[in-house]
């Protein structure tokens, strides 16, 4: 049974047919309406994130298919001490696709090998959350009309931020994509993206500190917001967060035809003067959140009962 | 250099790095079986100074070549049998341990999931990277 587990699951041929059925479904709500009528989807939320759980069952109730789960583990039976494993086997029987945030890494691979239904990754600690950059890609997809041939700037907190490790991975697999990487000393790249993704796919990439700089060269802007939670000293914190802010006057010295991309929440690293700039498309980005969301929800079922009905 | 009899069946662990023979001796779990263990320490090497050796007897399929070759694939194994040495087999990083080390990612679902089964994958054969299975963090010692 297939999984979503980390964005790399899906090969570069059925990522492409996944963001052509999302493109689909955008344009033709209507013919997917019922696409899941009579399916369920639980939504296994060990910690609260309210945008990928209501982003998915609004992609569930688009299809047609109803909805169950929790929003957290104090509402679940992990208060009382359940595996993950016993957890997933229970919901294998309430429900025929789960979606599973939890605050451990590793823990919805732990209920997809005991699952019955296929099971997403909504996002677990600090490493993967695949369908935020399902979602990054399906924007660039569906705006650009490519994944390649591509400057891409990432801006921000490059050390720590976890989609942006995500969408670099999933990025280097298509050709003549350059990366700009604009960060403080204190939060650039991890050496082992730097090593084992980059310069083992022999990706062209350069490190620079200001923004305005490279603005000119970007097809592509990929803001982060510098997270609280990540930093032990709160003076730190306060010290790097206002590093970068996009503003109109940067957003001038940038091309016509770029983007900006966020996967939001926004702080303050973008003005909101900005979002009025045709250029800006986070919150159209969140919107197509949810069309992949869709397309991966119907694609897996439909995988699913392939399956079985090859039996 | 100190004669340790012959063995009949079993193994003989040699080049090990000075030192490291009871390290293995634990890694192997040698402590849980009912065999004749002989543990040499600081043997003379002309390779490699000083040296240390194990020789154990016991039936051959108790050998787990996993888990030497992840601890050093340079250690030389010869395996025993009616006293001669019938094969030579050599150490390679295996591919995959299991049960061998633990995570010590605090973030990792093993941290909390104690009955997990601890896996770990070689990443990069070059740099003897593993990675544990759930959380992809890398093992610190390897």
């Amino acid at each position: 049974m297939r999984h979503l587990m980390s964005p790399l699951d899906f090969s570069v041929e059925e990522l492409e047919e996944l963001m052509n059925l999302a493109e689909d479904i955008r344009n033709n709500p209507g013919k997917y309406a019922h696409a899941c009528e009579g399916k369920i989807l639980a939504t296994c939320f060990y910690e609260p994130s309210t945008r990928t759980r209501l982003s998915f069952e609004s992609a569930m109730l688009r299809l047609g298919g109803q909805i169950l789960g929790f929003a957290s583990a104090d509402s679940s039976s992990a208060a009382k001490g359940e595996s993950v494993s016993d957890t997933i086997r229970v919901i294998s029987g309430y429900a025929d696709i789960c979606a599973m945030r939890h605050p451990k890494e590793g823990a919805p691979m732990v209920a997809a090998a005991r699952s019955g239904i296929p099971v997403i990754n909504a996002g677990d600690g600090g490493h993967q959350h695949p369908t935020q950059t399902l979602t990054d890609l399906l924007t660039i997809h569906s705006l650009k009309g490519h994944l390649d041939n591509l400057t891409i700037g990432l801006c921000g907190d490059l050390k720590f931020g976890r989609t942006v490790h995500s969408l670099i991975k999933a990025l280097v697999r298509y050709p003549n994509v350059k990366f700009i990487f604009i960060s403080p000393q204190e939060l650039t790249l991890p050496g082992y993206i730097r090593d084992d993704v980059l310069q083992k796919n022999n990706i062209s990439f350069t490190e620079v500190r200001h923004l305005e700089e490279v603005m000119p060269e970007l097809d592509l802007l990929y803001m982060t917001r510098v997270q609280r939670e990540r930093f032990f000293n709160e003076e730190d914190y306060v010290r790097l967060k206002d590093f970068y802010i996009l503003d109109k006057a940067k957003m001038k010295l940038a091309r016509e035809d770029m983007l900006v991309l966020h996967p939001l929440p926004r702080v303050n690293e973008i003005s909101v003067e900005v979002d009025d700039d045709p250029r800006a498309v986070y919150f159209k980005q969140a919107k197509y959140g949810v069309y992949i969301r869709m397309a991966l929800i119907v694609t897996l079922l439909a995988m699913k009962e392939k399956e079985e009905s090859s039996c | 250099m100190l004669n340790v009899g012959r063995i009949e069946e079993g193994f003989v662990l040699d080049h090990i790095k000075a030192g490291e023979g009871m390290l293995l001796y634990h890694d192997l779990k040698l402590n849980k079986l009912d065999c004749c263990v002989a543990i040499i320490k600081n043997a003379r090497s002309n390779k490699m100074g000083k040296k240390d050796i194990l020789k154990v007897e016991c039936p051959i399929d108790l050998l787990d070549l996993d888990i030497l070759g992840f601890i050093d694939h340079n250690i030389t194994v010869n395996v025993i049998k009616d006293g001669e040495i019938v094969d030579k087999p050599k150490l390679v990083l295996p591919k995959k341990i299991v049960n061998v080390i633990r995570c010590r990612n605090p973030r990792c679902i093993t941290s909390i999931e104690q009955e997990l089964t601890q896996v770990f994958y070689l990443t990069d054969e070059e740099q003897e990277v593993y990675r544990c299975k759930y959380c992809e963090e890398k093992y610190g010692e390897k």
